[in-house]
């Protein structure tokens, strides 16, 4: 058989054919590569968190910090660093939050999942969802402008800056992650239990309260924990309309600053590098950091221990 | 034979039964549209604080301590400059890092430490990010609160949302098509390359937009690596000091204590601001119906 192809062409196909071997080599480097970044990111936040943590702790106490309740950290003379009324806060503004996410969008997830007829979940569904869309900095300006005058309408002794106000607009920020991870959960739930309680003479009500609930439970307060973390990270509605009172109290008229709030206070106010105070900004990020984070693996655990599979 | 149902106690109840599943069926409805009247009430409050202030002049001038002169075009331009670096690095680190768990490590321990680390790190508070922003990029690295600064800090935010949207792209992509492509003779990165992202390309955008669109909404790491909060010259490179639309909001939310104007400006701003976010969204859902490829 006549020889086609030159010497010069085959030594050019065994060049292609070794770059394309290199690349087929190299590239699967490259991309574990760009995979290690997000990696990196957690040793980069953990590694940040602690070591200045540590700092902060050379020179206040453990017990100072978790079991004192004074917050002066500017104070010139006489510093002194409690976490306890940040903490009170963010429990506070969390918790508020809740009593407004949790019945509201559970009975939302109810609605779409098991009473929505088809064209109306198709429309309902995506605009409860653009509440999550709406950038927390709006709902802020919304809590401080808004939401705060008219209760003050209500309540009168309420101040101008307060946890209760915040607290409410993040409960309706929370709404739509409540009530779509909820409807996911009761969707999941196979029709034929609930055709089963139906034959059996239930209402849809009650098809709902005491089968498909019971079926879904693990994912809902899956959600709710997800939706708890999400309140304790949450920062701009806080900062802008609850003030920054750090007195331990736990009256909800009252201004407080939250974890999140006293972090962007110190890092835009003017507390140098070095200073107790900036090193009191890390201690601070290191507990709402496990606080979160605890939330996050609980909720993860919960989905997957309590699931019922069918 | 045994009466084990008393049907008289049955038929008793039921006009009650049904009576309160059809009242909290109005209930369950009256809930789901409470999210709705807030989000109205919200929309109508901002464009009625906003009247009257957003007008040419607003959008084109540089902000100023006097409201009739402040406008917000440094804000815009520098929300368009941390796009400029948001998009291109999460886009390629994204899809990188997902192609990679996708397409090569599949299944295994690998995967399970990578997929728990990023989802770990999507529930990480973004202050937290702005932290970390604050000592690495700024101090550390000494780079100051620049674009760049700024962009990487909001990069490394986004990167676990652009990641679990390409996965579920490339998932999304038939397995058909990549042994179709071997059977052909085309290497794993060949197939990968001609044949996989393209087919996950629009989904991929869609992933991309949404994630631009939380980047651009997103204030707290961008004031905490420390923003000024008036700042007149325009961002003419990466290294140069800017501010964008949220964070100019919070500085005339705060201020709007002192000068009543201020919260009117702020509102003007949030419409820009919605207004960008929502023809985001909107290019997305045309990209997603207009490209998407059902296998």
């Amino acid at each position: 058989m006549a020889q086609t192809t030159s010497v010069s062409e085959l030594i050019k196909q065994k060049r292609n054919k070794s770059r394309r071997m290199k690349l087929e080599k190299g590239v699967p480097v490259l991309l574990f590569l760009a995979a290690s970044v997000s990696v990196l990111t957690t040793v980069g936040i953990l590694l940040t968190l602690i070591v200045e943590t540590v700092m902060f702790f050379t020179d206040v106490s453990f017990r100072e910090f978790f079991l004192s309740t004074a917050m002066q950290p500017l104070n010139r003379s006489d510093p002194s660093f409690s976490i306890l009324p940040l903490l009170s806060a963010t429990l506070l503004s969390t918790g508020i939050a809740m009593l407004v996410a949790v019945p509201i969008g559970l009975t939302t997830a109810v609605y779409l999942s098991e009473y929505a007829t088809d064209k109306a979940r198709r429309v309902l569904k995506p605009m409860v969802e653009v509440l999550a869309g709406i950038p927390t900095i709006v709902y802020g300006f919304f809590a401080f402008t808004f939401v705060t005058p008219v209760l003050r309408e209500i309540i009168p002794i309420l101040d101008r800056t307060n946890i209760l106000s915040p607290g409410i607009v993040m409960g309706i920020m929370i709404i739509p992650m409540v009530a779509s991870l909820s409807e996911d959960a009761l969707s999941s739930v196979p029709n034929s239990m609930r055709e089963g309680a139906m034959a059996f003479g239930a209402t849809k009500l009650e098809a709902t309260i005491r089968v498909v609930i019971p079926a879904a439970l693990s994912g809902i307060v899956a959600s709710f924990v997800l939706g708890i973390s999400r309140a304790i990270g949450e920062t701009m509605i806080v900062t802008i309309a609850s003030g920054s009172n750090k007195n331990l109290t736990f009256d909800v008229t009252q201004s407080m600053q939250t974890m999140t709030a006293y972090i962007v206070e110190v890092t835009s106010g003017d507390a140098g590098a070095g200073t107790t105070a900036y090193y009191s900004l890390y201690a601070v990020a290191l507990t709402l950091f496990l606080f979160t984070l605890a939330m996050n693996m609980l909720a993860k655990y919960i989905s997957k221990r309590y699931r019922e599979v069918y | 034979m045994a009466e084990y149902i008393d049907h008289e106690l049955v038929h008793k109840r039921l006009p009650r039964r049904i009576a309160l599943n059809k009242t909290v069926r109005g209930l369950f409805l009256a809930s789901t549209l409470s999210g709705l009247i807030v989000l109205a009430v919200l929309l109508f409050d901002v464009i009625r604080d906003s009247w009257g202030w957003l007008d040419w002049q607003f959008l084109t001038s540089v902000t100023s301590f006097s409201p009739e002169q402040a406008g917000i075009i440094g804000a815009i331009s520098g929300t368009l400059w941390l796009m400029m670096i948001v998009g291109p690095l999460t886009m390629i680190l994204g899809v990188a890092t997902a192609v990679y768990l996708e397409e090569y490590v599949k299944e295994g321990r690998v995967r399970t430490f990578f997929e728990t680390n990023i989802s770990n790190l999507a529930g990480v508070p973004s202050i937290v990010f702005g932290l970390l922003g604050l000592t690495v990029f700024v101090r550390m690295l000494g780079m100051g609160s620049v674009v760049l600064a700024g962009g990487l800090t909001m990069s490394l935010l986004v990167l676990p949302i652009v990641i679990v949207a390409s996965q579920e792209a490339l998932r999304a992509v038939p397995s058909y098509l990549r042994e179709a492509s071997f059977g052909m003779g085309a290497t794993r990165w060949q197939a990968i390359r001609t044949v996989v992202l393209p087919a996950a390309l629009p989904n991929i955008l869609t992933g991309m937009i949404l994630a631009m669109s939380r980047a651009i909404g997103e204030t707290a790491p961008l004031i905490a690596i420390g923003i000024p909060a008036l700042l007149i010259p325009l961002p003419g490179s990466l290294f140069d000091s800017f501010t964008v639309l949220p964070v100019q909001i919070y500085y005339w939310t705060i201020d709007a204590a002192l000068t009543a104007e201020y919260a009117y400006m702020a509102a003007a701003t949030i419409v820009v601001l919605l207004v960008i976010m929502f023809l985001l969204n909107a290019t997305a859902i045309f990209i997603r119906n207009k490209f998407q490829q059902r296998f």
